[in-house]
């Protein structure tokens, strides 16, 4: 099972840097929102995927899955959904200042304009 | 009591979020943040006098034994660099009243601005790897809003850049600590220590640590991984500028220091080889870029730059003779780096370009600006009274020791090559002959001068008084050197 999950987590992970590299900024947040997801299914695997109850003490159960990655990879998706709202707000803000979405055309001489 | 701890935490936490509700008041803001900021540099102090006196202080939080809960764990770095901090703060804070502007002020500058304070004392101050990716992104998100604050059109370009890189960076960073938490089951940063030597020397372990030092060295900004840097750093108002400057990179280097000095130690050959080899190169491209522009933002921006190789080559010597001296130039490096962001910050005020091209002759107007800049500069390159002196010469000295003579020579003539491109800044700003801005108003700087002079005391008082300072210091050394100390702290053993 770890197997399958790290070939699919290397693939979500060829195909963030693919959009990443490309030139539409909404590309490349997709790319970054492609990333994340395959940072927390990394961190789930990494965990360990036996088999257990879900950690809930009221489940009676002899054996429960690992709650510490759980807690790891809520605390990432809260706070990489903070920043992807923030980039894309910043985003939408960029296309209406500097009017494009290419990131080949965002440059300026030695940094200022 | 240990929560004295959790203080310079928790200081600028409620000072951000009670500045929140007073966000279009600007006077009641300004005294709210300055209290905040005094606040915080008292518990600093007082933090930093504590573990002096009674060895490391750590505290688990909600009573959790240790490597069950986060603990928390100050050491004499931990809480120098908490004071410094403190005290960067405090003096960006005093130079945004007259800077920033009402536009900025209104719309959450200050809050912002407390937020970043409480991201990097908590990323110095954190004894749990998890919770220090948390602080990371306290500190970055922070960083981020700083950057774009005012929506000026270089801005929000640079932004996108800078966010961007440092979206990678933190993905990097939760693989880096998934495959950690994978081998050794555990997040506590002694935890972690203790079971990497039980497992030995291992190729998995080496690997952990290249990736450790790629996510690191790209907030750190070493060699292959500056490039963002000049950019992001050119596209903020000056007191930004300053912190970004002072703290960020800083956290960076803190942190490789951190875990090459606690974790990685058992394949010293490769890991620490590596990044011996990186921080010399990182000094060489620092300097190239630093004499290359006639930009003031640009030269100051590639010293950051060299900075960080600099002190990163004394890591990777890893004695302890080394690692003093990296501590030493670490603090001196934090506090001139905001002093000169803020002199250049004044010097683009007047001139109203960042170009050299474009001032000249400025000490005749402004001798006391002209003077502040001379001192600082000395002090950058390392001028013996001044507080660059003595980090450099432990580096230098513990180099040639362990043979690398390429490296500590590099260093050496690295200095020369910073003092160049400072001096080159006095020379064509401060002399020669006024330009077009001198038939203007003479501008008020008086307010805005008292931050870089305070900055640039405390730097000379630094290295006149490095007799007494030399003890603290190598205290802190000694923790880096001695993980047993820091473990036996934290686990109780």
């Amino acid at each position: 099972m770890e197997i399958l999950m790290s070939l699919l987590i290397g693939v979500i992970f060829m195909s963030a840097t693919y959009l990443m590299l490309s030139k539409s900024l909404l590309r490349i947040i997709v790319g970054t929102g492609l990333l994340s997801h395959g940072v927390h299914l990394l961190l789930l695997t990494m965990g360990g995927l036996k088999r257990g109850a879900a950690p809930l003490l009221g489940q009676q159960a002899e054996a429960y899955t690992d709650p510490l990655p759980q807690a790891l990879i809520l605390t990432a998706i809260v706070i990489s959904f903070g920043i992807t709202a923030l980039f894309l707000v910043v985003a939408y803000r960029s296309y209406q200042e500097l009017g494009t979405d290419n990131m080949e055309l965002m440059r300026g001489k030695e940094g200022n304009e | 009591m240990n929560s004295l701890i959790t203080l310079p935490l928790l200081i600028p936490f409620f000072t951000a979020i009670i500045l929140i509700f007073f966000a279009k008041n600007i006077p009641v803001q300004r005294w709210i943040a300055t209290i905040g900021s005094v606040l915080t540099i008292i518990a600093a102090i007082s933090l930093a006098t504590t573990v002096y006196t009674n060895g490391i202080q750590t505290m688990n939080l909600s009573n959790w034994e240790a490597p069950f809960g986060i603990t928390l764990v100050s050491d004499m770095l931990s809480a120098l660099l908490v004071v410094t901090t403190s005290l960067i703060a405090f003096v960006c804070l005093l130079y945004s009243f007259k800077s920033i502007g009402k536009e900025r002020e209104k719309y959450y500058y200050y809050p912002v601005f407390f937020f970043l304070i409480l991201g990097v004392n908590g990323a110095f101050t954190t004894g749990d790897i998890f919770n220090m990716f948390v602080f990371f992104e306290v500190m970055l998100m922070a960083s981020y809003v700083l950057l774009v604050l005012g929506g000026m059109k270089i801005q929000l370009r640079e932004t996108i850049k800078y966010l961007l890189v440092n979206v990678i960076s933190s993905a990097l960073f939760v693989i880096a600590v998934g495959y950690l938490y994978s081998i050794v089951g555990t997040l506590n940063m002694a935890h972690i220590s203790v079971r990497l030597h039980e497992l030995g020397q291992s190729g998995i372990v080496t690997v952990i640590a290249v990736l450790f030092l790629i996510v690191f060295g790209i907030k750190g900004a070493i060699f292959p991984l500056y490039f963002w840097l000049p950019g992001s750093y050119y596209a903020p108002p000056a007191p930004v500028m300053a912190l970004f400057g002072a703290l960020l990179t800083k956290v960076g280097v803190y942190s490789i220091t951190r875990t090459y000095t606690l974790f990685f130690t058992q394949d010293v050959g490769y890991t620490h080889e590596l990044l011996e080899i990186l921080s010399i190169i990182t000094i060489v491209i620092g300097v190239i870029g630093a004499i290359a522009y006639s930009d003031v933002k640009k030269i100051i921006i590639y010293n950051i730059i060299v900075a960080v190789g600099v002190i990163l080559f004394g890591v990777a010597t890893l004695t302890t003779e080394a690692l003093t001296g990296s501590i030493f130039y670490l603090i001196h490096d934090m506090i001139i780096k905001a002093a000169l962001f803020l002199l250049i910050g004044i010097m683009i005020k007047i001139a109203g370009s960042s170009n050299l091209k474009d001032m000249g002759g400025l000490i005749h107007r402004y001798p006391g600006l002209a003077w502040t800049y001379f001192i600082a500069a000395l002090t950058l390159g390392g001028i013996p009274p001044l507080s660059g002196f003595m980090g450099k010469v432990l580096i230098v000295r513990s180099g040639f020791e362990a043979g690398n003579y390429w490296g500590a020579g590099i260093v050496l003539l690295s200095s020369l090559f910073v003092l160049f491109s400072v001096m080159k800044i006095f020379i064509n700003g401060f002399w020669g002959e006024a330009r077009e801005y001198s038939q203007k108003e003479k501008q008020p700087v008086k307010w805005l001068l008292t931050a870089p002079v305070i900055l640039t005391i405390c730097a000379v008082l630094y290295g006149l008084g490095t007799e007494a300072i030399y003890p603290i210091i190598s205290t802190a050394a000694e923790t880096l050197s001695n993980p047993e100390i820091y473990i036996k702290a934290v686990l109780k053993e």
